[in-house]
C-alpha cells in the first residue's frame, strides 16, 4: 500500500472499507463514518494525548549526539516519572529510515545524557544495546516542562515535514501518555461527535498509553507491542454495559482501544481502574467486548494486522486486503481507514455478566519483572 | 455537603498578578489542585512556591507555539482537567491609544493574546474537559473567559482591548451553544474595574480606593464557579 507523506488527520478524500460480519465488503468515504453506526452503539476512543517522546542531546561520557525515544512508563500517573523506558539512536533525526540509523555509543548503568533543557542517567540496559531504562533529574513539573520545551513527536520517514503537537494530538487528546499517536482518533472531530449524538450513538473514552510503532531493528521490533498501560473510566463501564444491554454494539477506534478493553475483559467482569495491556491479540483471540473495529490500514506481518485476525478470517482478510490494494487506500498513521465488524463465525465470549470474578490488573511492580517497564511498540512494516 | 472545589482540577492563565493571581490563591486556599500559566520564569516559580502544591507553567498564551505546551503541562500536572479560566489579557497598546492611532501590530498582539490565546488554549484541552464531563466529576466541565465592561460598551481609547474582549465574549456565547451537548460550559465573566496591573498600565493615575480589590473579585469569581460546578 502507499504510504500517507502529509499530516493531515482528516483529508477530505479520506477512504473507508468496511468489511461486515458476514464478510462483505463496502467502499465509502471516511467522511460518511457515522452513517455505518446504529442507534444504540457505543463508539469508544482512546484519548491519550501524544507526548514529544523524541529528545535529541548528547551522550555525555562519549560526547555522542544521540536521540532518544521515550517509549514507556510503567503507570499512567502523572508524578510517576521516575522511570522510562527508552530507545536510543546515534546521531541523525526522523528523516533517516529507522532501519537505517546509526547505532548509539554503547549505553552503560550511569551515564549521562544531556536532552535540551534536561538531564537524564541511564539506570539499565533492557536486554538490548538500543533499549534502555532511564530516570530524569527534577522534579515531575520540572521534568514534564523539559518534555514539553524540548521533545518533538516521534516520526518517520515517510512523512518528510516536521510534525508538531498539533498534527499528532486527537480532538479529543487530555492525558499526554502516548509516545505515538492513537492515529485511529484522528477521524474524530467535533461534528462527527454531534452526528454521532444526533443517531443516537452513545460516545466514551479510555485512556491507554499507545507505544512507538517500529525501533527500525527487527529483534526489538520482534518484542513489540511492549506492554501498555491503561485506565479505564467508570463512565465507559458503565457505558459499555448500558450497550449490552440495549443490544448494541461496542466499537473500538483503534487497537489501543481493542487491547485495553480485551485486557480489561480478559480478567472478569469489566471494572474502572488502571490495567496493564500485555496481551497479543491474534487469530486465537476470543473477543469478549469489542464488536468491531475502526483503524487505519495495516500490512500483513504487523502486530496490528495479526490483532484484525482476532475480528475476521484470514480469508476475509485477504480479500480486504486484496481491495485496499486495488483501490488506491494509503498505509501508515495519516492514511484510510477500515472497519472490520467480528465474523458472524466467530462469536464473542460469554458477556461480561456471565464471566468469573477477577480483578483488572495492576501495573507490574518494578522487581516483579525484568521486561522493560514500558510499553512497547507496534511493528511497522517497512516502507 | 462536601466543598465542590475540593480537588476540583483547575487551570488559571496569567495567574501570577492581579485577578488571576487572587483567584490561585483562593482556589489553593480552598483545596482545588491547580495549574498556572505565566510568561516569567521568575514569577511563576515564586507563586509555586508560596503556594504548595500548585503547578506552575512558564509559557505565552499569545504564542501559537507555546498551546499545546501549555495545554501539555496542564493535563500533566492535573491528570486532567475540570476547569479552565482564561484570565491572561493584554491592554493593546500602552499607553491606551485611539483606535486610529492604534498600529495594527498593536491589535494583532492584543488579539493573539484576548481572542486567539483563549480559543487554542481551550481547544487544545476540550479532550480534557469533555472527559471530565463524561465522568461526571462534576455537574459540568466549565471554561471561564475573563471578559470585561469595554466588551460591550464602546470606550473611547480602549479599541484594541475592547474588541478583542467583543470578540472573546461572542466566541464564548457560540462556543456555550456548540458544547452544551457535550457537558462543557463556558461562560464569560466581567471581574470589574480593579486594582491590578493591567488596570494601573490603563489608567496610571486612577485612585485606587475607587478600585476593587482583585481578592474580591476573585471571591465573586469562585462563587460562580462553584455555582456551576455543583448544580
Amino acid at each position: 500500500m502507499k504510504a500517507a507523506h502529509h499530516p493531515i488527520q482528516r483529508p477530505r478524500d479520506a477512504k473507508l472499507l468496511v468489511v461486515g460480519a458476514s464478510g462483505l465488503l463496502q467502499y465509502a468515504p471516511r467522511s460518511e463514518l457515522a452513517q455505518f453506526l446504529r442507534r444504540g452503539d457505543l463508539l469508544v476512543a482512546n484519548d491519550a494525548a501524544t507526548l514529544p517522546a523524541s529528545l535529541a542531546g548528547i551522550h555525555l561520557r562519549s560526547g555522542a549526539p544521540i536521540e532518544v525515544r521515550l517509549a514507556g512508563r510503567r503507570s499512567l500517573a502523572v508524578d510517576d516519572l521516575r522511570e522510562f523506558s527508552a530507545v536510543v539512536f546515534g546521531a541523525g533525526d526522523h528523516r533517516t529510515r529507522t532501519e537505517n540509523r546509526a547505532a548509539p555509543p554503547p549505553l552503560h548503568a550511569g551515564d549521562t545524557l544531556a536532552l535540551g533543557p534536561l538531564k537524564a542517567r541511564v539506570l539499565r540496559r533492557l536486554d538490548h544495546p538500543r533499549l534502555v531504562a532511564l530516570a530524569f533529574d527534577g522534579t515531575p513539573d520540572a521534568i514534564w516542562s523539559g518534555i514539553a520545551q524540548h521533545g518533538k513527536p516521534v516520526q518517520y520517514a515517510h512523512v518528510t515535514q516536521a510534525l508538531a503537537l498539533w498534527d499528532v494530538w486527537t480532538r479529543v487528546a487530555a492525558r499526554p501518555v502516548a509516545f505515538e499517536p492513537p492515529s485511529a482518533g484522528f477521524v474524530i472531530d467535533w461534528q462527527l461527535l454531534h452526528a454521532l449524538r444526533e443517531r443516537g450513538v452513545e460516545f466514551a473514552t479510555l485512556t491507554h498509553a499507545a507505544g512507538l510503532s517500529s525501533t527500525g531493528d527487527p529483534a526489538l521490533d520482534a518484542r513489540l507491542p511492549f506492554d501498555e498501560p491503561y485506565h479505564l473510566p467508570q463512565a465507559t463501564v458503565d457505558a459499555i454495559d448500558a450497550a449490552r444491554r440495549r443490544r448494541g454494539r461496542v466499537i473500538a477506534l483503534g487497537t489501543t482501544v481493542t487491547r485495553a478493553l480485551e485486557h480489561a475483559a480478559s480478567r472478569g467482569p469489566l471494572r474502572a481502574g488502571d490495567g496493564l495491556s500485555d496481551q497479543k491479540l491474534g487469530a486465537n483471540t476470543t473477543l469478549r467486548v469489542v464488536d468491531a473495529i475502526v483503524s487505519g490500514t495495516h500490512e500483513p506481518g504487523t502486530s496490528h494486522y495479526e490483532l484484525l485476525r482476532a475480528f475476521a478470517s484470514d480469508a476475509v482478510l485477504a480479500r480486504a486486503d486484496a481491495a485496499l490494494l486495488a483501490n488506491g487506500y494509503r498505509t501508515h498513521e495519516f492514511g484510510d481507514s477500515v472497519w472490520v465488524e467480528r465474523s458472524a463465525d466467530r462469536p464473542a465470549a460469554a458477556r461480561t455478566r456471565r464471566l468469573h470474578a477477577a480483578q483488572v490488573s495492576r501495573p507490574r511492580a518494578r522487581a516483579e519483572s525484568s521486561r522493560p517497564a514500558v510499553p512497547l511498540p507496534r511493528m511497522r512494516s517497512p516502507q | 455537603m462536601s466543598n465542590p472545589l475540593q480537588d476540583l482540577r483547575v487551570a488559571v492563565t496569567g495567574g501570577t498578578s492581579g485577578l488571576g493571581l487572587a483567584l490561585v490563591r483562593a482556589l489553593h486556599a480552598q483545596g482545588a489542585r491547580v495549574a498556572f500559566v505565566a510568561r516569567d520564569a521568575g514569577r511563576v516559580q515564586r507563586v509555586a512556591a508560596e503556594l504548595a502544591g500548585t503547578h506552575g507553567i512558564v509559557g505565552d498564551i499569545a504564542s501559537k507555539t507555546d498551546t499545546h505546551r501549555i495545554a501539555l503541562q496542564i493535563n500533566a500536572a492535573l491528570g486532567g482537567l475540570d476547569v479552565l479560566v482564561n484570565n491572561a489579557s493584554s491592554l493593546g497598546p500602552v499607553p491606551l491609544a485611539l483606535l486610529a492611532d492604534t498600529e495594527c501590530e498593536e491589535l494583532e498582539a492584543a488579539l493573539a493574546a484576548n481572542l486567539l490565546g483563549p480559543f487554542r488554549l481551550t481547544k487544545a484541552l476540550l479532550g480534557s474537559l469533555a472527559a471530565s464531563a463524561r465522568e461526571r466529576r462534576r455537574a459540568v466541565a466549565l471554561v471561564v473567559n475573563i471578559s470585561s465592561d469595554s466588551a460591550v460598551a464602546p470606550y473611547a481609547g480602549w479599541g484594541a482591548y475592547g474588541a478583542s474582549k467583543a470578540a472573546l465574549l461572542h466566541l464564548s456565547r457560540i462556543w456555550s451553544e456548540e458544547l452544551a451537548e457535550h457537558g462543557v460550559h463556558v461562560v464569560s465573566f466581567d471581574p470589574g474595574d480593579m486594582d491590578t496591573p493591567l488596570h494601573s498600565l490603563a489608567v496610571p493615575d486612577a485612585d485606587p480606593a475607587s478600585l476593587k480589590r482583585p481578592a474580591d473579585s476573585a471571591r465573586e469569581l469562585l462563587a460562580r464557579i462553584t455555582a456551576e460546578v455543583a448544580a
